[in-house]
């Protein structure tokens, strides 16, 4: 008899921390004590936590344990599943043992993420318990499409790839579209440094996108559907598959949909590594076999978008939201969240921040609570100095506007974006001029070339950004910054190019005085760009042991061995940082500016 | 060799469509991972497409490669969170340890390194890829026991 049931998170960060042997270990562990019946092993999707990979959690207690080894098993076994007493030091650090008592999970509403985590991904009746195709059901038989398409613009949902165009509108303007043919297609391109929600949905919880888009196909009229996914993802892609392939042979996708006479098809295709292809138009072009460049718009995808015919493109966590509008209204839906930004949003969080990995929240949540609640703020020791969110086409918000609510129109007021929902968190250790330049190198390398804005604006304030972190920098090369940046927004081809300065700008905004010191000071206050900054060594900490001097490859450092304290000639320091890496007592000290 | 490459070509519809997949099915079977200049006229004369808007279209793309390529292809991800979290010393790392700088390839024909962009693991960065395995929160220590891994495996 099952007595309990082991969740294994198996989304691809918890697989690349080892949950494979972990698993292993705890099949071994099971069978050597007689438990293999007993208990069950289900490898589920992303539980959100990535940084404390490999995570599981064992019902029915609901007891969550992290960074469990292959060395754990034994003891989870013995302790847990055979006495009865949870391991405490496979806890979260003290916490109490559900996640439900986490601060974490405490914050956290999981709509789109409710079955990430606790179904098994490869099972399309695990999903089909979970209340999985009711909705696609619900649809087929008792609404019409204008029907569907009327509660999801009634829901408030809006395009959760970035722009936030309202999706039950661009239903309706594909439905309207004149023409016997029309595709639907699942933008799953996610591309934007730091966003893996799409990642996350697709791994842990593929048949809700698939229902998405077989319900999308009902409301606009199309019967062939295509998912265009990443290469760069292929546990999603080998998952994608098999819920394809199940999704047929249970008649929810194929001729004839649940007997009802609806027809849907979908097929996968690949990316190949082109970051400008999460473009609604590249993308098209991909699809279509060409290179994946941009067109100008209009006409609009709906109007004439695969093969020249009206075709809806939805994002994955778009698509992901409609089953439960449709099961649970559009008033429940539009109940969460703020006046403009209904529902919820899962976001990212990496960079500086103690929980990195998944998590879900209702919309209108300030970033206060997101990166210090649910994120548990910057480790310790360190200071919050800014966020970055919305990705390349994002920006940088500074301390002072972290009480702004996260919705679309809070966020692009003040110079950032939602974009797919990448949140970056920077502590004092990042240079904001580093930080704008990192980004815009990303957009220059993934620009496609087409047009010259994009093309040469972005390499022209790039060549900027790189003078001012060297120390070459003038005040005026500011406002021509700025002059390139706003040409390069107006007059780019395609959204790559008009978001790619944001995260220029943003910094400008807030951040001006690291420029300019930088500029004026030729000092990199947060001692990250090499010229700008300088070494010397601390006379009281300095033991003569002369592990600097042999590591210094100009003869910079001066001493005796036995004799301290040594000492740095600016003159012939060339910024290299070996005896910084070189001295065991930390006595070289890095400071911020050129000359000591 | 030109008549097993026909076979893979021809499980596909005669559909511009597919000219993606098809490259990536040819690249993944070659040894060397890359595609030849006889595979681009193969799948140009099968689709019926000008040779040159298939090179078009293999050059656009950064994961197909027109290039004799390692056994395993090491993609080390280049983003701005494995960034913060200091894949630069693992860039070094790796080069030392290979013995090659970035795009090239190690003498014994195992290895290829490259960069990346966003992988999505952001939460384990910083992170590389080897072919279809990811590895996160790397170390120069734990980068050496993996690629000492595959080495023992060749």
């Amino acid at each position: 008899m099952r007595r309990l049931e082991v969740l294994l998170c198996s989304g691809t960060a918890c697989l690349s921390s080892g949950a494979e042997a972990v698993k292993a270990a705890l099949q071994g562990a099971l069978a050597d004590h007689g438990l293999a019946d007993e208990v069950r092993i289900v490898e589920t999707g992303c539980m959100g936590p990535c940084e404390l990979g490999p995570v599981m959690l064992v019902y029915p207690e609901g007891v969550f344990y992290v960074r469990v080894r292959p060395e754990d098993a034994e003891e989870i076994v013995v302790e847990h599943f055979l006495k009865g007493r949870p391991v405490r030091r496979l806890l979260w650090s003290g916490e109490g043992p559900a996640p439900k008592e986490i601060p974490f999970f405490a914050r956290q509403e999981k709509v789109v993420l409710a079955n990430c985590g606790v179904i098994d991904p490869e099972d399309i009746e695990e999903y089909i318990a979970a209340g999985g195709y009711e909705a696609l059901g619900k649809a087929l038989t008792e609404l019409s499409p204008e029907g569907v398409i009327q509660e999801v613009k009634r829901s408030g949902l809006r395009g959760r790839g970035g722009a936030g165009f309202p999706t039950g509108v661009k239903w309706e303007l594909v439905r309207a579209a004149p023409g016997p043919e029309r595709y639907v297609v699942c933008n799953a391109d996610e591309g934007d440094p730091g966003a893996f929600m799409d990642r996350a949905i697709l791994e842990g919880d593929p048949h809700a996108v698939l229902e998405g888009m077989a319900i999308a196909a009902y409301a606009v009229g199309a019967s062939k559907g295509y998912i265009y996914v990443r290469a760069e993802y292929p546990l999603a892609i080998k998952r994608l598959e098999r819920a394809i392939a199940q999704a047929h042979r249970h008649g929810l996708l194929g001729p004839d949909v649940l007997e009802t006479g609806f027809s849907f098809d979908l097929e996968l295709r690949m990316g190949a590594g082109a970051f400008v292809c999460g473009e609604e138009t590249a993308l098209i072009a991909s699809i279509e076999g060409r290179r994946g460049e941009p067109r100008p718009r209009p006409p609009y995808p709906a109007q004439a978008g695969l093969w020249g015919k009206p075709t809806l493109i939805n994002n994955v966590e778009t698509l992901a939201n409609v089953r439960h509008i449709l099961l649970r209204g559009a008033d429940w839906f539009s109940s969460l969240g703020t006046e403009t930004s209904k529902g919820t949003k899962v976001f990212a969080l990496a960079g500086q921040v103690r929980n990195t990995g998944l998590v879900e929240v209702p919309m209108g949540i300030t970033l206060r609570e997101l990166i210090f609640e649910v994120g548990g703020g910057v480790p310790e020791g360190r200071r919050f100095k800014a966020v970055q969110i919305g990705g390349p086409s994002g920006g940088c918000l500074p301390e002072a506007l972290l009480d702004v609510p996260i919705d679309y129109e809070s966020l692009r007021q003040h110079g950032a974006i939602m974009g797919s929902g990448g949140v970056i968190v920077l502590d004092d250790s990042a240079c904001m001029v580093n930080v704008a330049k990192f980004f815009l190198e990303f957009t220059a390398d993934e620009s496609c070339g087409q047009c010259t804005p994009c093309r040469v604006g972005t390499q022209l304030m790039l060549e900027i950004l790189n003078r001012i972190t060297e120390g070459r920098g003038t005040e005026e090369d500011l406002d021509r910054l700025e002059e390139l940046a706003q040409l390069v927004k107006s007059a780019s081809l395609c959204g790559l190019g008009q978001t790619a300065p944001n995260p220029v700008l943003s910094t400008l905004r807030y951040f001006r005085d690291e420029y300019l010191a930088h500029i004026r000071d030729q000092a990199c206050p947060a001692r990250v760009c090499p010229e700008l900054v300088h070494y010397r060594l601390d006379p009281e900490l300095c033991r003569g042991c002369d592990a600097c001097r042999r590591a210094c490859p100009t003869g910079a450092v001066r001493g005796t061995p036995g004799k301290p304290p040594y000492t740095i000639d600016p003159g012939a320091c060339v910024r290299c940082g070996a005896c910084l890496a070189a001295c065991p007592f930390g006595a070289v000290l890095k400071l911020p500016g050129r000359k000591g | 060799m030109t008549v097993e490459k026909l076979e893979v070509i021809r499980r596909f519809p005669r559909e511009r469509g597919q000219l993606l997949t098809i490259l990536h099915e040819l690249q993944r079977a070659n040894e060397g991972n890359y595609l030849t200049g006889e595979d681009l006229r193969l799948v140009a004369d099968y689709l019926g497409l000008p040779l040159s808007a298939v090179h078009d279209a293999v050059t656009f793309y950064s994961l197909f490669s027109l290039k004799h390529r390692g056994k395993h292809i090491i993609r080390l991800c280049d983003s701005p969170p494995c960034h913060l979290a200091g894949a630069w010393s693992l860039l070094s790392a790796l080069q030392e340890e290979l013995g090659i700088g970035v795009g090239q390839t190690t003498e014994d024909g195992l290895f290829t390194l490259e960069l990346t962009s966003c992988l999505g693991v952001c939460g384990v960065a910083p992170a590389m890829m080897i072919d279809d395995e990811v590895y996160g929160n790397l170390t120069p220590e734990r980068l050496r026991e993996i690629l000492e891994g595959y080495r023992e495996g060749s």
